[in-house]
């Protein structure tokens, strides 16, 4: 019910944990008010009760009272404690993405947004998630700062070059939801819109075959309407089926000549090699020891190879900085990443 | 000299001309050109945020372009926030009270209060000469690297920054060595008035964290003039790094606006209330307690940046520790009104309206401390409308208060009351008009810095805007209403409130040397029982 | 006259103060606080150079290889030195003996020139090699370290600052060093002596915490 008064202040809530998100927002309002009313009250009250008139004097020994200034001081302390609890609480739902999550890639840049899916087919400025599945975005940019914000879903991360950051949610509510730049990056800030198209799951089971959704038509709902057959996907420039992101790896790694030091097949090399190693512990040349290497230790091991050196290697390896595109490092990232 | 009161002289007419007053080391003839220069800056930003509201009124083109809007908001909060607020009540009512609060003739280092003047004068034309160059539009954070490849003027604002940082570090310093070392006999620790306090804890802050935001500054004009490479991810250097830097020092800078305004409030209410300040000792720690906590918050603004899930968890829990001393000043204020006998003059109604809107900029505060409500509500109008609830309705009402309740002490002339409520109504309902609603267009996800904005939105922003001009009246009806006071107003006396601070002992305006007579201090700041 | 200064049997002081000590007790104050702001004003680049030493450690390495640590050590002694030249000369005033005072002063100032003689050395030589801040750097010889370009950023940010910090120090010293002369500086008035001395301690302090991070510690 109180959630249900606020609700006109709040965009839809397009996940479960928009919903949570609003519970807590809902709490924090009306403690928030209660807490306000109060003051306000109490100045209002003594306002017209101890107002200057002939005959009224000040009382001038009241000058503190220490039970009610603990009283003050504890009550708020407690309060504010259990906000912070129940705040992180709600971010560790909002930033934990579940391990079977869709992973698509998002790119900023001036102005607007690119998001890549594993089978090499990218879109600008949409993008296409599946209902009651987890979605996990992998965030970069290739200029300035941005910030991918969901309102529907509640969250929001910025897109920082030269590393990754991640955003996840699991949309309950099919259709469209807008994605904002939440981070001032120039002329077009507010102009750099995207949409989230949560489609049903028939819808995309046929996308994930590589049929096209036609956006304009998701609002009818039958799956055949929405989605091209194969024969009008291959005539709308799907003639050439895109290049999956592994396969586009997997070219890279070659072309760029990695393979002549690190093997993809676990064979020992000059380098490491690159089988199985994401995800997997490492000790370093300097005795650190990272847990598990991510997409942004990788992406460091490229840019900066030397920086973090592999126990038992040399320091060869020439840097890869400013020679690999954004969306080829993705691309070479993903394939390693199937090198299990 | 001794009898400078007797024979109408004061430091006002002790001396004239205009170069008088620019080589003066008078502290109070520099607070008043502190106060000058200061509305003036306030009067530019304010037409830019005139501006920005008026562009805002539809989607889409209103009045300008993308490029200019972002020019605008840009000035405004930088005018706002280094020429305006953080200079505002430190520098001005900081330099003209402070001293005579202490009972000392001057502060402890008058030239070098003259010279932190110039040179914060300096850097804020330095700042102002990029509008004749190519502007700025990275807005007043200027976050890397968007400010390293702006082709806007972005290096004169960040060395007038730099340079402005100076004027405040040679101020504060001053004001810390003059607390310690000027203080009249007799008055102890236990009995400074409230502002001295504040502006105690103030200046510690600004000596501390200024530096740091200077420097920074200063390496992003390094990275735009010879590619650095510290902030810039093209050079391997680290973006995320500057913003640790820059609010190491803006969250600070936050308190260095909002404390003044708090010590303000304090001296205010006990004197309109002509009773005992509730809870003396609570408020002046609660005040080094919020000092103290400002330092280690500032990844609170960094929650969605990438930082690190240990960095958001420990800078979240922090920040919610503002939020105690904060109540306790504010319960404390309000205590004071108990059993007061409560002159409604304008000082005490701006207490109430400082009181009222911190309130609700404080609380909202809470919203954004904690971590699952940030994420969703950072970056949006939500945070545009808590801070300046926080800074306009903090630091700008506690100034007003200050404004009013000094300016008798400062002209010798008195305002007329009648004017200056419907003036306080103006700009205190307008100020609820316009920023009320941005919380709730935050909250349904409008991001800050928009040029254009979808179509649902447009209802909350046409009465912001509204909001907005309602302000802008109240604020020239109050020009109008001060400069007849200043010409044409009734002859203040001595102590027209009843204070028992010691600037009140003095004339209004006070002689050339602040006391005819050394004072010794016998009582407390607010005994109002051997007082009047 | 409105600000005449007051007189404490043969001191002058200014006429807010109670007495010159006051006033001298408050100068020192002063002097303090501005050292501390000072302390903050270099820590960013401090920060700095920890956060990528500790992101890029292989590459902080090899480039620290490249600072001639001879150069540093020779710097340090000679910065050592001159904050001993200067306590001499602040003792020179403080026993009212002129020429004390103002032979320290001058060897002070000798020897700062001497350290920023070393400096220029080293800077030319790095500029000969290529090696110049991040955006600037065509140095070939680190092809393998990308970050050590940024150590030189910071190498070069932390010494600019500590240099014109140097220089600022001599100006002071040379306007000390003219009231000196002057006479104007005895065991009851040396409190811009003093101060100068302090600060130029500060100044030597930088170093030598540059010194073993920059050159020593890569």
């Amino acid at each position: 019910m109180l959630v249900d008064i606020l609700r006109s202040t709040l965009p839809m809530a397009g996940s479960d944990v928009a919903r949570d998100w609003d519970a807590f927002y809902a709490f924090l309002t009306w403690t928030s008010t209660i807490f306000f009313v109060g003051v306000v009250a109490a100045m209002v009250i003594f306002t017209i009760k101890y107002r200057h008139r002939a005959g009224h004097k000040a009382d001038t020994e009241v000058h503190g009272n220490v039970p009610l200034e603990i009283v003050w001081t504890v009550i708020p302390t407690i309060l504010v404690m259990v906000v912070f609890v129940w705040g992180y609480a709600l971010y560790r739902d909002m930033v934990t993405a579940p391990g079977d999550s869709v992973e698509i890639k998002a790119i900023g840049k001036q102005w607007l947004w690119q998001f890549q899916y594993d089978d090499g087919r990218s879109y600008t400025n949409k993008v296409f998630v599946p209902v009651n599945r987890p979605v996990k975005f992998i965030i970069t940019s290739e200029d300035v700062l941005h910030s991918f914000f969901v309102p529907n879903m509640r969250v929001k991360k910025d897109a920082v070059p030269g590393r990754y950051t991640t955003v996840w949610f699991e949309a309950t509510a099919e259709g469209a939801h807008i994605v904002y730049c939440a981070e001032y990056c120039g002329t077009q800030h507010s102009g750099m819109l995207a949409t989230v198209y949560a489609v049903s799951p028939e819808i995309w089971r046929r996308f994930i075959q590589g049929r096209e959704i036609d956006e304009n038509k998701l609002a009818s709902g039958a799956a055949d309407e929405v989605t091209m057959s194969a024969a009008a996907t291959e005539s709308k420039g799907g003639a050439e089926r895109p290049i999956s992101l592994i396969d586009q790896g997997r070219g890279l790694v070659a072309s760029k000549g990695c393979v002549a030091c690190h093997s993809v097949d676990g064979k020992q090399g000059i380098g490491p090699s690159l089988k199985g190693i994401h995800g997997a512990g490492v000790d370093f040349a300097n005795g650190d020891h990272l847990e598990a290497r991510d997409l942004n230790y990788l992406r460091e091991a490229i840019e900066f190879p030397n920086a973090r050196l592999v126990k038992g290697y040399g320091p060869m390896m020439p840097t890869f900085r400013g020679m690999v595109s954004e969306t080829e490092l993705t691309a070479m990232l993903e394939y390693i990443k199937s090198l299990k | 000299m001794a009898h400078t009161s007797h024979d109408g002289e004061n430091y006002l007419n002790h001396e004239k001309g205009l170069w008088s007053w620019l080589s003066t080391i008078d502290h109070k003839r520099i607070g008043v050109m502190y106060l000058f220069t200061v509305l003036v800056f306030f009067f530019i930003g304010g037409v830019a945020a005139m501006l920005v509201r008026a562009e805002l009124f539809r989607p889409g083109l209103t009045l300008m372009t993308a490029d200019t809007y972002n020019k605008m908001f840009t000035y405004h909060g930088t005018i706002m926030v280094f020429m305006v607020v953080i200079p505002l009540i430190p520098s001005a009512f900081g330099n003209f009270v402070l001293p005579m609060m202490l009972g000392a003739k001057d502060v402890a280092f008058p030239k070098l209060n003259l010279a932190s003047y110039y040179v914060w004068l300096a850097g804020a034309l330095v700042a102002t000469a990029s509008l004749v160059v190519n502007q700025l539009d990275t807005g007043w954070t200027f976050y890397t690297p968007y400010s390293i490849r702006t082709s806007t003027s972005a290096s004169w604002v960040l060395l007038g920054a730099f340079i402005m940082g100076f004027g405040g570090i040679f101020t504060s310093l001053n004001f810390i060595a003059t607390i310690h070392k000027l203080r009249a006999p007799g008055l102890t620790w236990g009995r400074l008035p409230l502002f001295v306090w504040a502006s105690y804890a103030t200046a510690i802050v600004q000596l501390l964290a200024t530096p740091v935001l200077a420097l920074t500054l200063f390496l992003v004009v390094l990275e735009r003039s010879t590619g650095i490479g510290i902030f810039d991810p093209k050079l391997g250097g680290d973006p995320v790094l500057f913003q640790h830097f820059f609010w190491f020092y803006s969250h600070p800078a936050v308190y260095i606006m909002a404390l003044p305004a708090m010590g303000i409030i304090s001296e205010v209410i006990p004197v309109h209330a002509r009773k005992q300040v509730f809870g003396y000792w609570a408020i002046a720690l609660a005040t080094f307690g919020i000092a103290l906590v400002a330092f280690v918050v500032w990844g609170h603004h960094m929650f969605v940046s990438g930082q690190s899930e240990l960095a958001n968890f420990l800078f979240s829990l922090i920040t919610m520790f503002v939020a105690v001393p904060t109540g306790v000043k504010v319960f404390s204020w309000v205590a004071t009104l108990y059993k007061g006998d409560l002159h409604f003059r304008m000082p005490l109604l701006y207490a109430f309206a400082f009181i009222f809107v911190f309130t609700i900029g404080g609380l909202t505060g809470v919203f954004l401390a904690a971590l699952g409500s940030n994420v969703h509500l950072t970056d949006t109008y939500f945070v545009v409308a808590h801070f300046h609830y926080v800074m306009v309705g903090g630091t700008i009402m506690g100034m007003l208060a200050g404004l009013h309740h000094w300016f008798p002490k400062m002209s010798g002339r008195m305002y007329s009351e009648g004017w200056a409520r419907v003036s306080w109504f103006l700009v205190f309902m307008g100020f609820n008009i316009t920023f009320f609603p941005q919380f709730i267009v935050g909250s349904q996800g409008m991001p800050r810095r928009y040029y254009d904005y979808v179509p649902e939105f447009t209802t909350l922003n046409q009465i912001s805007s509204v909001g907005a001009w309602i302000i802008g009246v109240g604020f020239v009806l109050m020009a109008l209403y001060l400069l007849h006071a200043l010409f044409r107003g009734a002859k203040a006396p001595p102590n027209p409130w009843g204070a028992a601070t010691l600037e009140w002992a003095q004339d209004s305006p006070p002689p050339f040397h602040n006391f005819d007579k050394d004072p010794v201090v016998t009582h407390g700041p607010y005994d109002y029982r051997t007082s009047h | 006259m409105a600000h005449a200064p007051a007189m404490d049997g043969n001191r002058q002081y200014a006429h807010h103060f109670l007495s010159a000590d006051h006033e001298f007790e408050t100068s020192k104050q002063g002097i303090w606080l501005f050292l501390l702001q000072e302390v903050l004003f270099f820590s960013p680049l401090f920060v700095a150079y920890y956060v990528f030493r500790g992101l890029h450690p292989a590459d902080w390495h090899a480039a620290a290889q490249l600072l001639d640590w001879r150069m540093g050590a020779l710097n340090t002694v000679i910065l050592i030195c001159s904050s001993l030249t200067m306590a001499l000369a602040v003792h020179g005033a403080q026993t009212s003996n002129k020429k004390k005072l103002v032979v320290n002063l001058i060897l002070t100032l000798g020897l700062a020139c001497g350290f920023l003689v070393v400096k220029y050395f080293e800077y030319t030589h790095k500029f000969h090699m290529g090696i110049y801040p991040a955006g600037a750097f065509t140095y070939e010889g680190l092809g393998q370290y990308p970050a050590a370009k940024l150590y030189f950023s910071i190498y070069y940010a932390m010494t600019g600052l500590h240099g014109i910090h140097v220089l600022g120090g001599m100006a002071v010293m040379l306007w000390v060093l003219k009231r000196a002369m002057r006479g104007e500086f005895n065991a009851h008035y040396y409190t811009p002596v003093e101060m100068t001395g302090l600060y130029w301690h500060f100044v030597d302090l930088v170093w030598i915490y540059l010194f073993p991070i920059l050159y020593l510690l890569g």
